[in-house]
């Protein structure tokens, strides 16, 4: 079984084209049969794919899989051009030291204290998209503007300015959507904005996590660069945007989709936290794996060896749905307990904005179905177009009724 | 936050160690702790445990990275020396 030869074919990686919300079913057949293969993806080298729960957890969390090892290397990769990837292609102590500069605005109880606020946004905005009247789109109306005006606030981003970052951050998850020029162009704009408003907080301090970022790094003069600082605090813009924001719909459809979940969330709205976990679990956000992390030493997982030096892929997708690890993987149960998914990643890139998701995740689910309790699918399931070429699983848009 | 905390591999006597806990009705199992700080923290199953009382700065990081506060580090005296509020 533990082939590490060159010569042994490797599957094509994804196995297939991203399909609404649909879980390959050949996930399951590897889990059960060859949990760790090589795979080719469209770009890079060759790489191992892990679909085991406990096998991806081992190759996220364990430090004899590194990120920095990737840099130089033919990455495998769904997109042409190789980008700079900033705290996600770092290892400890670098990377906790990036990091760190922001831990403190995102712990659960600074989180907590957003609450309100998203709430009173999230409240404001469906009374606007019902003024609109329907059947009206909830991506430009509500799943949008919510994450993007609560990211701005919490970094200090004047809101005013989203129609053009909004565009820039597109490049940070764009695979084929955009040329590699103009994801260079994008991401040196989004760079140069950012960097900009550091310049203006050093001036004139706020209370804002950019002006909190800017005041610890020059605090410590062994910490990070300032181009290590703008690309992180460009990347939490660019994710706050992404993100959430193809979540909500993403749960939505999940949730109007499987038979009895809506009336079962709207029957016991208690269930709302443990439902987002569920989602989290249950929604094939990335059209692919993670990133690829390089082995440093042999490593052996589920009786391959993976030899220093070689990439592997985890995919949290099988993951997620491993039988080992969950009852009915397949099924969407919104009280499942435990849930010890990993929606979120795990180790220490495990996701930094993940109790800023979460919350706003309640927070939407929370405040539609109250505001809409005959909320509907606003157009044939047919009629719903997805995104291609890009890393997550979303759509362009989703009429609804009420 | 007081002196400079012994770290690498200087033998530390007993009275130097950290009384370092992990509240597990808090943790969500991130692993963080564990890739941050490899020697004092590990997972079982999906909660972090603590596993070493040395005193060395990875495990103050650890307990300032950790999401949701789990972590507490004191000293002897039973001051804490990380999370900083
Ligand atoms: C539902 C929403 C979200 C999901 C499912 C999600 C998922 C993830 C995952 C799986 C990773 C780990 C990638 C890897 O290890 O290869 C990650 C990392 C990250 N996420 Fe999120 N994310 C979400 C929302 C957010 C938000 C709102 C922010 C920012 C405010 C954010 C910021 C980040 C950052 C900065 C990293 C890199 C962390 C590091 O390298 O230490 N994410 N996310
Ligand atoms: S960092 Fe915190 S939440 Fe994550 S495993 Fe460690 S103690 Fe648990």
């Amino acid at each position: 079984m533990a082939v590490t030869d060159d010569t042994v074919l490797a599957r094509d990686y994804p196995f297939s084209p991203p399909h609404r919300l649909d879980v390959d079913e050949l996930y399951a057949r590897l889990r059960a049969e060859q949990p760790v293969i090589r795979v080719q993806l469209p770009y890079g080298e060759r790489a191992w794919l892990a679909t085991r729960y406990a096998d991806v957890r081992t190759v996220l969390g364990d430090p004899r899989f590194s990120r920095a090892a990737s840099i130089g290397r033919d990455v495998p990769r769904t997109n042409p051009y190789q980008p700079e990837l900033g705290i996600l292609a770092m290892d400890e102590p670098e990377h906790g030291r990036l990091r760190r500069l922001a831990t403190k605005a995102f712990t659960a109880r600074r989180i907590e204290a957003l609450r309100p606020r998203t709430e009173q946004i999230a409240a404001e905005l469906l009374d606007a998209m019902a003024a609109t009247g329907q059947p009206a789109d909830l991506v430009e109306h509500f799943a949008t503007p919510l994450p993007i005006r609560v990211i701005c606030d919490l970094l200090g981003v004047p809101a005013s300015d989203q129609d053009k970052f909004h565009v820039w951050s597109e490049a940070v998850v764009s695979t084929t959507s955009l040329t590699p020029e103009r994801i260079s162009e994008y991401i040196g704009n989004l760079h140069a904005y950012i960097g900009a408003l550091l310049a203006d907080r050093r001036r004139e301090p706020a209370s804002d996590l950019l002006t909190a970022m800017a005041q610890a790094r020059d605090a410590d003069p062994d910490g990070p660069s300032e181009d290590e600082l703008v690309a992180f605090s460009a990347g939490l813009l660019a994710a706050g945007h992404e993100t959430t924001v193809t979540q909500i719909p993403n749960f939505l459809y999940a949730l109007l989709t499987n038979p009895g979940a809506m009336e079962r969330l709207r029957g016991d709205p208690a269930l709302i936290p443990s439902a987002v976990e569920e989602l989290l679990r249950w929604v094939p956000l990335g059209a692919a794996s993670t990133f690829a992390r390089y082995a440093l030493e042999d490593v052996e997982l589920s009786g391959v060896t993976v030899r220093a030096g070689e990439p592997v892929v985890g995919s949290l997708t099988s993951a997620n749905r491993d039988e080992r690890v969950f009852a009915d993987p397949d099924t969407l149960d919104l009280a499942r307990h435990p849930n010890p998914h990993i929606g979120f990643g795990h180790g220490v890139h495990h996701c930094a904005g993940a109790q800023l998701a979460r919350m706003e995740l309640q927070v939407a689910l929370g405040a539609l179905i109250r505001r809409f309790p005959g909320l509907r699918l606003g157009a044939g399931e047919d009629e719903l177009v997805w995104k291609s070429g890009m890393l997550v699983r979303g759509l362009t848009s989703m009429p609804v009724a009420w | 936050m007081g002196d400079k905390p012994v770290t690498g591999d200087k033998p530390v006597t007993s009275e130097d160690h950290w009384r370092i806990t992990v509240d597990a009705t808090r943790c969500i199992g991130s692993g963080i702790c564990a890739g941050t700080a490899p020697r004092h923290f590990a997972l079982d199953g999906s909660v972090s445990v603590p596993l070493s009382g040395d005193p060395d700065e990875a495990a103050l990081d650890a307990a300032e990275s950790c999401p949701v506060e789990a972590i507490e580090v004191r000293d002897q005296s039973g001051r804490v020396l990380a999370p900083s509020l």
